[in-house]
């Protein structure tokens, strides 16, 4: 089923003349509310009165992940805390982390936006839900919570963890819909054949995977072994959380609800749009929401658009999977990870800036393991085991610390990390993506 | 009273021993003693030789990562018995052992044991009272 089919199937017309309206009324809305934006337009020379269509949002300034950690806590904010009936935060790099605030209004367009995306992916009222991901500051959890329960689904709220629980309440109470990370998904088939359970037996039919990136081989692992249909499911914590754009049965890109969040693809160098079906960054403009809205955010996701319509009706753009990014991030479980947070935690370390490198691997049916190799100097090193091992220990409890995950810490010998140009790769990604 | 040793960092892999011992020989360093303590993934090789500097300088130069630190060498009785009772003056005079091993070669019918300390001074004090002969740098040489 379609959830909203007014706003999902609206002839593109209709919708490029909502969006217009909407972007007209957003730009008013931040220009009067957020001083950070005055300032942003100001500076540029742009006003409300420059904004006319939707087209005109090229006009406008761009929104950085810097823009958040620039403006922490309340900078970007265009309502009085008071306002705010909840309040997220994501893992920062070294700086700041990236707090977005949600009026009770907000919640609501979170709660449509994913229902939506359940609907989407094959999910009807009548099913129960088993929801894995993580509740709490981590947007997952609470935000597929919302959307089922706007649905009317059955929700099981088991949050991430406790495999041989998760799988026994599957049995037990035989839901048809599972959220959680493609990765754990994976994970879970190790658990449940140890319990004597057949996968392909399972109560799950329907998978909304999404927090981290994953490929099409592994989309054919989760639904060969799990005997079910995996869909993916985009979204920032920025923007929402999830419920950015969602995949339909089709499988053919992820449906991108643009009478809410207006996408763009932009050429990460230029800033300059990008031809229909090309490869470019994902810009996205939050044309309704309250608390925190924002103008063209750049999400920093590699993702090619297409406006071409989709069998299921629905006339929104669909985007690829995410095809890479713009910076140095890397998402493991979850969790944003930059490798500069790696290098402040040695840094604070003996004071030395040791030469250090991210392995990331996923073994078939396991989570992502990430291994840091440190190279040790004369400075880190001591003839003393026990120190080695302590060493070990402080630089394996102070990242785990930072990322929120767990990592494997191995000192290594100097130069045993390749340089290319005298610069160290930072990161290895062997995971099969 | 105290000798250095020279302690170099080793990843667990397969040659990595023959190459630090050939270029220890290339430079016409000679090993006097040595031990390794190992673990998973990475070793410490410890090192007593005839010229700890020139050791030093030609770890620096082939970045292999080494340390120098402060050891006592002694004579202990090669006989039952022999190291209980140095190691009783150390009990006594409550000095910790970090770790030990032993020489390759003796200048005279004992037996040569180094130690590393936590307070090296101290503890080569504690043993020379005690009548326990500590080796000096030169009595190594001349093995």
């Amino acid at each position: 089923m379609i959830w909203n089919e007014k706003m999902e199937t609206m002839p593109l017309a209709d919708l490029k003349n909502l969006q217009s309206e909407r972007l007209v009324k957003l730009v008013n809305y931040v220009y009067q509310r957020c001083p950070v934006y005055k300032q942003k337009f100001d500076q540029i020379g742009v006003g409300p009165g420059d904004i006319k269509s939707i087209d005109d949002i090229v006009k406008l300034p761009f929104t950085t992940k810097m823009d958040m950690r620039d403006y922490y806590p309340f900078g970007l904010f265009s309502v009085p805390r008071t306002d705010l009936v909840e309040i997220h935060v994501s893992s920062g790099t070294t700086g700041n982390p990236t707090l977005v605030g949600y009026t009770r209004d907000d919640i609501k367009l979170w709660s449509e936006v994913m229902a939506r995306a359940f609907c989407c992916a094959g999910a009807v009222p009548e099913d129960t839900i088993q929801i894995a991901y993580g509740y709490g500051l981590f947007t997952g959890g609470l935000g597929a919570h919302y959307g089922a329960l706007e649905m009317g689904m059955t929700i099981i709220p088991t949050s991430s963890g406790q495999t041989k629980r998760q799988l026994k309440i599957m049995q037990d109470f035989k839901p048809r819909i599972l959220a959680c990370t493609p990765s754990y998904c994976l994970y879970m088939a190790e658990d449940a054949r140890e319990m004597g359970i057949d996968p392909r037996q399972a109560s799950w039919k329907i998978g909304v995977f999404g927090a981290e990136p994953w490929s099409e081989s592994m989309r054919g692992e989760i639904e060969q072994t799990w005997n079910m249909l995996a869909t993916d499911i985009y979204g920032l914590s920025e923007i929402i959380g999830p419920g950015v754009s969602q995949e339909c049965h089709h499988k053919a890109g992820l449906h991108l609800f643009s009478d809410v969040f207006y996408p763009e693809i932009i050429d990460p160098e230029t800033g300059k749009p990008v031809p229909e079906g090309h490869d470019g960054e994902l810009v996205i403009t939050t044309l309704t929401k309250q608390g925190v809205p924002l103008i063209r955010y750049r999400t920093r996701d590699i993702v090619s658009m297409t406006y071409q319509p989709c069998k299921c009706g629905r006339t929104s753009p669909r985007t690829s999977k995410i095809k890479g990014r713009t910076d140095d991030m890397i998402v493991v479980r979850g969790i944003n990870v930059f490798p500069s947070q790696i290098e402040h935690v040695l840094l604070g370390i003996e004071g030395t800036h040791p030469h250090y490198q991210l392995v990331i691997d996923r073994q078939a049916h396991r989570l992502d393991d990430v291994e840091i190799m440190v190279e040790v100097d004369e400075k880190l090193f001591s003839d003393e085991i026990k120190k080695m091992h302590a060493l070990e220990q402080k630089i394996k409890k102070e990242i785990e610390a930072v990322l929120s995950i767990g990592v494997t810490v191995k000192l290594v010998e100097p130069k045993t990390i390749a340089r290319s140009e005298g610069k160290a790769k930072r990161v290895i990604d062997k995971r099969a993506l | 009273m105290k000798l250095t040793q020279i302690s170099v960092f080793l990843e667990n892999r397969k040659g990595r021993l023959y190459e630090i011992c050939s270029r220890l020989g290339q430079s016409g360093i000679n090993i006097r003693a040595l031990t390794i303590a190992e673990t998973e993934t990475f070793g410490v090789l410890r090192l007593i030789v005839d010229k700890p500097d020139a050791a030093v300088k030609m770890f620096q130069q082939n970045n292999i990562t080494a340390n120098r630190t402060e050891v006592v060498a002694v004579e202990v009785p090669d006989k039952p018995g022999g190291l209980a009772d140095v190691l009783k003056v150390l009990t006594d005079a409550d000095v910790n052992v970090e770790y030990m091993y032993g020489f390759m070669e003796k200048f005279s019918d004992k037996a040569l044991m180094v130690f590393r300390f936590d307070d090296p001074e101290r503890a080569a004090t504690v043993l020379a009272s005690a009548g326990v002969h500590v080796v000096t740098r030169k009595d190594i040489q001349g093995l």
